[in-house]
């Protein structure tokens, strides 16, 4: 069977069990949800800061400019991988105002350090 | 003659300015008097038993930056003279990751590995073990790290004692892996459940602090693989600083850089590396020596600050 070029993934939010600040609805129409793109790059995520609206269901969607990426928060418990080619997507209603940092998780080079971005939850 | 160390005149005698001890069971103290201590090992030397190892962490090679670290290209120098210059030669000397700074350019990376095999090549030991960081594996999947150092997994055994080397850094995501867990179960199958284990590791094998990538993906996995075992201890790098840390019965000690050093897990907004502190040059920086005390299961740590090590 032939693979699409550009292959679409849905990815799951990790288990809100893992953080009690776990803003996670998965379950709602996805036309209701506001979509926020996420590039990243080799060492930078676009747009690095996201605001997002409490009780507005959203979906972030992420792809990579040039290799394997990933995109965790510990404090919120979302994970995704990055990979070259796919979308990857969260769906997350958030709850719980605050600022929850996040960072690539998939080393990737010198400045993979410096790969992080935070969530602003108004 | 007594053939064993005993603890409380060890740590009656041991370490001078900030030695810390830590037992395998946990117990931390703080002791006076490391060249006494050192002399309480050599009339050890008959000794079948008891041993000691250094353990050296995050040399990070070829990283170049003179305001985090002036002394970029000689540190390392130092630490290995250093350790030739102890009282007692060590059993062995364990090198826990990140032995190069990371580089995009695979000739490059070899030509850092070359450098870094050289200088650790001057120990005077008879045995060196090395393990990967992510620095030194996680671009090529351990491609370079094999070429020049071997397998980055692996059992050995020393008086008694069984070592295991975990790789938790060539999966760029930071995980052992199934195929790696399940040569764990493996190996460990063959022991008892009573018997000595050391693991050596790069990243904490528990979740230290995860929004800092200081935590194995799988590490869960692992340490459901080791609990069963009574005595276990783990030595790991990747953090740049001393933490003592217990997973039920088993103990994590983490090892200082070589390089720089790191702030406190969560301590600062974001995880920086410490810049130099011309008023304290290598301030943060250093290697330890584990004293088996085999009659007792216990490890004693002892810190070697670079400061001192320097001088």
């Amino acid at each position: 069977m032939r693979v699409p070029h550009r292959m679409v993934v849905t990815v799951a939010a990790m288990a809100a069990a893992a953080s009690a600040l776990a803003p996670i609805r998965q379950a709602f129409p996805a036309s209701t949800a506001q979509v926020v793109h996420i590039t990243a790059r080799r060492f930078q995520f676009s747009p690095s800061v996201i605001h997002l609206k409490r009780s507005l269901p959203v979906v972030l969607e992420f792809t990579t400019l040039d290799r394997k990426h990933g995109f965790k928060s510990s404090l919120l418990g979302l994970h995704t991988a990055i990979s070259p080619g796919q979308t990857s997507r969260i769906r997350l209603v958030p709850n719980t105002a605050g600022t929850f940092t996040f960072h690539c998780d998939v080393f990737c080079g010198s400045g993979h350090e410096e790969m992080e971005g935070t969530i602003v939850i108004e | 003659m007594e053939k064993h160390i005993d603890r409380r005149a060890f740590l009656k005698l041991a370490g001078i300015g900030g030695a810390v001890f830590v037992s395998g069971l946990g117990l931390l103290q703080h002791a006076d008097g490391i060249a006494a201590a050192r002399a309480l090992y050599r009339g050890n030397e008959a000794d079948g038993e008891d041993f000691f190892f250094v353990q050296l962490s995050d040399s990070h090679w070829g990283f170049s930056n003179p305001a985090i670290n002036p002394h970029y290209g000689t540190t390392l120098v130092r630490a290995v003279e250093a350790v030739n210059h102890l009282p007692q030669a060590p059993d062995f000397v364990v090198f826990t990751g990140d032995l190069t700074q990371t580089t995009e350019d695979g000739s490059e990376r070899r030509r850092r590995m070359e450098q870094f095999r050289e200088i650790a090549g001057r120990l005077a030991v008879k045995e060196v073990r090395f393990l990967a960081g992510e620095h030194d594996a996680a671009l090529d999947e351990g491609k370079a790290f094999h070429e020049f150092f071997g397998p980055s997994f692996y059992t050995f055994k020393h008086k008694g004692v069984t070592f295991i080397a975990l790789d938790n850094v060539s999966d760029p995501e930071g995980a052992v892996g199934e195929g790696q867990r399940r040569w764990l179960a493996g190996e460990l199958a063959k022991l008892s459940r009573s018997a000595a284990i050391i693991v050596l590791t790069h990243r904490p094998l528990f979740d230290l602090y995860p929004s800092w990538d200081w935590a194995t993906a799988d590490g869960g996995q692992v340490m459901e693989l080791l609990l069963p075992y009574s005595n276990v201890t783990v030595f790991y790098g990747h953090i740049h600083q001393i933490n003592h840390h217990t997973t039920g019965h088993i103990n994590h000690h983490s090892a200082q850089s070589l390089m720089w050093p790191l702030p406190a897990p969560g301590s600062l907004p974001r995880k920086i590396q410490l810049p130099w502190d011309t008023r304290q040059p290598y301030k943060g920086l250093g290697f330890r020596e584990v004293a088996a005390d085999r009659r007792h299961s216990r490890y004693d740590l002892r810190e070697f600050p670079m400061a001192e090590a320097a001088k």
